[in-house]
Formats: structure tokens, C-alpha cells, sequence
């Protein structure tokens, strides 16, 4: 159980910056971005990846978020080289590299579970790539020795992947897959075999070696905190398609789609009818009619009366008022009974329903807020918003 | 402690007479072929010596053990490297979907349903029929293949359905080669499943009658010799050869499994 190493000292010393430095320069001039155009990938008749599109500047982190089987990882892979691509291009800087197997993509793969070799030391995991590349024996071992260093595992080069903690698996897995010095690194889930402290802290390693290498990472994730936390851009997919690209600020404050919205979690979603599309100076206000709940007004790009559509507010951005409310014909409010109260430490979380349609609220409170206006199980409330908190989703 | 049942009695019992009739026959032998020189095949014991242990290696009156036991030795490697060979191919294969790999599979695992002595004699008949004489080194070995193979075959499946194919992907995104893919990563973590059937497929060839008993030609394997000794040696000559022949099995299993010890070993540090 109690592996003799503790995970501690990941970080640089100042005895391996030099190193660092001149790597560092290395790999950041030779970063490349990738271009997906209209890649569809098939098995059968059953449709992967529909028609994508992406584009992936050099020296950002991209994160593919999205559930199990909504192509994220077969997209991954299609990049990497290790799935064929039925149609479409596939670019990694301005090299079409389509046919091209995995080895001559200039790209590293560091997979799920990372997949070293169990019966190799960290050393010879790490040499293996410089080897099959026919790198001469003497600058391989600079490089592994400098790779290692890198990552901190240099007292622990000569252990087999068996004796090692997760999170040095997973540094050592990181070192096989730069030590080639690739211009685009994909990682599968790579913290996904972690437990939750680790996650963490190994999340904001991942993110350094990242800014300071400036190489183009794509990292496939169904954990929204770990895209939000790590991407300048997020792709969220979902069956097969891409449902929105955008930095993780524009994904968590405006879902482009009810898909998105309920992915990033903690939105209350209402469907209903556009009544009304009004335009100022911030954009279009959009009347949605939401049947037995009231009329919303909310923020969005363009819509038509009449249309079916959706909107969506974070339940965190909502106030809680007293039953019947001042002005019970105002926009943007609505009338539920509190089902249940859940207090879970800095937040709490008080689910409602509205009776009339049955639907299910969130409403969520900073717990020393709540002390205040402590409303019983059972009781009517109601819940109202601002118009800019209230985000229109046209599908 | 905790008082056992009673039920823990008969068990105990129970298996102790199970253990009791396993080797019980084995240790009647061992005790025989340690006879005196005056000594018959049955029981009582007249006097202790090794003499008889040292007559298998003289020539008898109807063949000779020595011959036999090289035979079945040579054979047995032979088997265990084609078996190997035929079945990691064949496991490789397996892992994509291929037309007719359903096919394929029930017919090499037929061979085991099929009553030994009707593979035997079809060998045999094909041989006759092609004018080719039968021999233990090629029909024979033939026989023994159509063994051994199937349980390799199958024991190659179960590795490989449990082998994660991220390490040959792993491999292949660094630049190896197909070859160098297997050699380098492949062999290595199966090695120690190799050892295992190695051993398995030694023994099925090693003690394998039925098959070889129509197609051995004018040289008989070991269990054959046996077999014949049987109506023509009443010494206890034939229980001291097989003291020595479950000593010879012991050899190789402690050998096997030092090797798969000490390649786990290896893998754990």
C-alpha cells in the first residue's frame, strides 16, 4: 500500500532551469496548430464523428468535453492517427496528415491509464520513442536524463512503472510523450486515473508545463471543472457533433444549447414559444412564453416569433422572494414549493418544484446568506432574475 | 480460536481421503520401485534397494526405456515450439474480426471433441494413402499438434482478450515498428503466459497415447513403451521408470514456475 516515495517535489529546482530554458525555446517554436475540416468518422453504418469542424491555434490548450460516446475520444484518436478517418482533412500546422501513421504526425498521444510499459524502468519507457527514432545512444540519454529531470523523477528513473505512485505514472507518462519533442501533445483522460487531491494539484502542473513549454496540448475531459480549469478553449461535444467552441467563461455563462446548458450543470432549463425579439444596445431581449410558469425575457443573438426554443438561468444567479409576490403578472418569476433543503458547506442547495407543470428547480445560496432568509420545507416561494441572467437557447 | 464445527471435521475428512486416493496410487509405485533385487510387482516390500531404478537404464529384454524417453523428449520440445509458434500467430490473428474466423475457431477446437483414436487412425490412413511411412517425429508429431494446438490456441485467446492494446498503440506512437512493436513489448508481457503453456503443452505430448498410438511407426514414444511393457516386463523395473518419469514432471514444473517467478519479478521492480 504505502509506497515508499511520497509525491512530494514535482517542481523545478533552480538547478534544472537551464535545461528547462533551452527546451522550453525548443518546443514552443515548432508548436503547431490543428485544423480538423469536415472530418466524419464512420464504423458501419454508425456515425461517430458528423462533419466536424475545428480549428486548434498552436500553444493553446483545448479541452473536448463531452459525455461517454459523444466522439471526443475517437476525434483524439483520429488526430493522433490511431483511428482512420472515413472523410474530411485532417491538418497538424499547414501538413495534411490524413494517411500519415502516428509516428510522422509530429504529435505524442499520452493515453488513459498512460499505458507504460509495465516490464520497462521509467528510464527505458522514456528512451523507447528516441530509440525507434534512431536518435545515437549518447544524445538519447542527455534527452531522457533532461526529460526526466523535467518532470522530477530522476530518483526514481530506474523503477518500473509497478512501484510508482499514480500521480508519478503519470509525470512519467508525460516525459515518454515529450521526450520526442512533439509539436501537438494529446492526452486521453490523463486524470482520470487520479484520486480527487490529486486531480487537483496534478491539474495545475499539467497547466504549467503547458504555458511554459507553450505547446498546443488537446486533452479529451468529461469533467467540466477539469476543462474549465485548464482550457483557453472548450469544445463540448455531443453525439458525434461539436454543440459549442468557446473560452470556459463564454461556455459556463452562455450555453449555446439546452445540451450544453444542463452539460455544464447547475441551469435551470425552460422550454417554451418566442413571443417577441426586441433589439438594444447589448443585442436582442427575446419573450419566451414558458406554459404554466410565466413569460421570460431573456439575452440571445437572434430568434423568431414564434419559434420553439428554450432558455436557461444558473441557479446560483436567482433571488428567492416571499410568497404571493408584489407584482404577480412581472416577467421573469416564478412560483414553487420548496421540496427539499440540502445545507453542503459553503453553498446550499434547495430544490423546488413548480406545481402547475411538475418541473424541477434548483436554487442554490451561499449557506451564510441562507441562515438569514431560512425558508421551511413545503413553503410557496418565488424566484426571480435579472434579464442578462437569463441566457436564450434556440435548440 | 474460534471452535470449528463438525461439519469442518468431515470436510477435512473427506478431502483427506480425496488427497489419499489421488496420490495414494503414486506413492504405492515410488514405495515398489524401491524393491529389493529379490522384489516382485506386488506388495510386501522384500528389502530396500535402488537396484531396480538403476535397470531402467539397461537394456530390456524388449526395447529400451532410455531410447523411448529421448524420443518423447525431443518430440515434446518440438510440440511445445510450434504449438507456441502456431498459437501466438493465431491469437494475433483472432484479435481483428476476419471472414471465416468463426469457422476456423470451431474447427481447431473439433480437433479436441473428436475420439483420439479416430484422429490416430485417420492420420495413419492418410499416410498410407500419400505412401509416406508413419514415424514418431513427423505423423506422430503431426498427432501431437492436433492436441496441444487447441488448447494453446484457446489459453492465447483468454491472454490477449485481457492484453491492453494501448501498449502496442503506445509503441506504434513513438515510432515502432510492427516488428519491433512485438518484440519489444508484446513478447516481453506475455512471456510468462508463454512459459505456462509451454508447460501445459509439454505435458499433454509427453504423456499423449491415444493419438500416437497408431502413427508412431516402428519407434514407440514413451507412454508406448510402457504400454507394451506392461504384458512382457514383470519386474518392478516398470514402476521404478515411473518414479522416475513423475520426478522428471516435478523437475520441469519447478523449473517453469522458477522461470515465471522470477520474469514477474522482474516486472514488479
Amino acid at each position: 500500500m504505502n509506497s515508499p516515495v511520497s509525491t512530494s517535489s514535482p517542481g523545478v529546482t533552480l538547478a534544472q532551469e537551464s535545461a528547462e530554458s533551452k527546451l522550453q525555446q525548443e518546443l514552443a517554436a515548432q508548436s503547431s496548430g490543428v485544423t480538423l475540416r469536415s472530418v466524419t468518422k464512420k464504423y458501419g453504418s454508425f456515425v461517430a464523428v458528423k462533419d466536424i469542424n475545428l480549428d486548434i491555434p498552436p500553444g493553446s490548450y483545448t479541452c473536448l468535453l463531452g459525455p461517454s460516446g459523444c466522439g471526443k475520444t475517437t476525434t483524439l484518436r483520429m488526430i493522433a492517427g490511431h483511428e482512420d478517418i472515413t472523410s474530411g482533412d485532417l491538418l497538424i500546422g499547414d501538413r495534411r496528415v490524413n494517411d500519415l501513421p502516428p509516428a510522422k504526425r509530429n504529435s505524442a498521444m499520452m493515453f488513459q491509464s498512460y499505458a507504460l510499459f509495465p516490464h520497462k524502468s521509467v528510464w527505458e519507457n522514456v528512451e523507447f520513442g528516441l530509440k525507434m527514432r534512431n536518435v545515437p545512444p549518447a544524445e538519447r540519454s542527455q534527452r531522457v536524463n533532461e526529460m526526466i529531470e523535467i518532470v522530477g523523477l530522476s530518483q526514481f528513473a530506474d523503477r518500473k512503472p509497478a512501484k510508482l505512485s499514480g500521480g508519478q505514472q503519470q509525470r512519467a507518462a508525460l516525459a515518454r510523450a515529450l521526450v520526442t519533442r512533439p509539436q501537438v501533445l494529446l492526452l486521453d483522460e490523463p486524470l482520470s486515473a487520479l484520486d480527487e487531491n490529486l486531480r487537483v494539484k496534478t491539474r495545475g502542473e499539467l497547466r504549467r508545463l503547458q504555458k511554459q513549454f507553450g505547446m498546443t496540448f488537446i486533452q479529451v475531459t468529461h469533467g467540466q471543472d477539469e476543462a474549465f480549469s485548464l482550457s483557453d478553449q472548450i469544445v463540448v461535444m455531443d453525439n458525434g457533433r461539436i454543440d459549442q467552441i468557446g473560452a470556459p467563461a463564454d461556455i459556463f455563462r452562455t450555453p449555446a444549447s439546452r445540451f450544453v446548458a444542463r452539460f455544464v450543470g447547475d441551469n435551470n432549463i425552460f422550454s417554451g414559444k418566442v413571443s417577441g425579439v426586441a433589439l438594444d444596445e447589448q443585442g436582442a431581449v427575446i419573450r419566451l412564453e414558458v406554459e404554466g410558469i410565466g413569460t421570460f425575457f431573456c439575452r440571445g443573438l437572434a430568434a423568431d416569433t414564434g419559434m420553439e426554443a428554450g432558455c436557461c438561468v444558473r441557479s446560483d444567479s436567482m433571488d428567492m422572494l416571499p410568497y404571493p409576490p408584489a407584482d404577480p403578472t412581472a416577467p421573469n418569476q416564478l412560483t414553487a414549493r420548496i421540496t427539499a433543503i440540502e445545507f453542503t458547506g459553503y453553498i446550499t442547495r434547495v430544490s423546488l418544484m413548480v406545481e402547475a407543470t411538475g418541473q424541477e428547480i434548483t436554487y442554490k445560496v451561499r449557506s451564510s446568506e441562507w441562515v438569514n432568509q431560512a425558508v421551511p420545507e413545503g413553503q410557496l416561494v418565488t424566484l426571480t432574475w435579472a434579464v442578462d441572467e437569463c441566457v436564450f437557447l434556440s435548440h | 480460536m474460534q471452535k470449528r464445527s463438525l461439519s469442518f471435521y468431515l470436510l477435512a475428512i473427506f478431502f483427506g481421503l480425496f488427497v489419499l486416493f489421488l496420490y495414494g496410487p503414486m506413492f504405492a509405485i515410488f514405495a515398489l520401485s524401491l524393491q529389493g533385487e529379490e522384489g516382485t510387482l506386488t506388495f510386501p516390500m522384500r528389502g530396500f534397494s535402488f537396484y531396480w531404478l538403476g535397470q531402467v537404464f539397461q537394456e530390456q529384454r524388449v526395447g529400451s526405456f532410455v531410447e523411448s524417453f529421448q524420443r518423447s523428449l525431443i518430440l515434446g520440445l518440438a510440440v511445445v515450439l510450434f504449438s507456441l509458434i502456431v498459437s501466438v500467430l493465431a491469437g494475433l490473428a483472432f484479435r481483428n474480426r476476419f471472414k471465416g474466423a468463426n469457422t476456423l475457431f470451431y474447427l481447431t477446437i473439433s480437433s479436441l471433441i473428436v475420439p483420439s483414436v479416430l484422429v490416430s487412425l485417420g492420420i495413419g490412413i492418410v499416410f498410407q494413402v500419400l505412401g509416406i511411412p508413419t514415424n514418431w517425429f513427423t505423423s506422430g508429431f503431426g498427432a501431437h499438434m492436433t492436441w496441444t494446438v487447441p488448447f494453446a490456441f484457446l489459453i492465447m485467446l483468454g491472454i490477449f482478450n485481457r492484453f491492453n492494446p494501448a501498449y502496442e498503440e503506445a509503441a506504434k506512437d513513438m515510432g515502432a515498428s510492427d516488428g519491433q512493436t512485438f518484440w519489444a513489448v508484446v513478447f516481453p508481457l506475455i512471456l510468462p503466459s508463454l512459459i505456462g503453456i509451454g508447460l501445459l503443452t509439454f505435458t499433454l505430448s509427453y504423456d499423449e497415447f491415444t493419438r500416437t498410438s497408431l502413427v508412431s511407426g516402428q519407434d514407440n514414444t514413451l507412454p508406448l513403451e510402457i504400454f507394451g511393457m506392461t504384458t512382457n516386463v514383470t519386474s518392478p523395473a516398470l514402476y521404478a521408470l515411473g518414479t522416475l518419469t513423475t520426478l522428471f514432471s516435478f523437475a520441469l514444473i519447478a523449473i517453469a514456475l522458477t522461470a515465471f517467478q522470477a520474469l514477474s519479478k522482474r516486472q514488479q521492480q
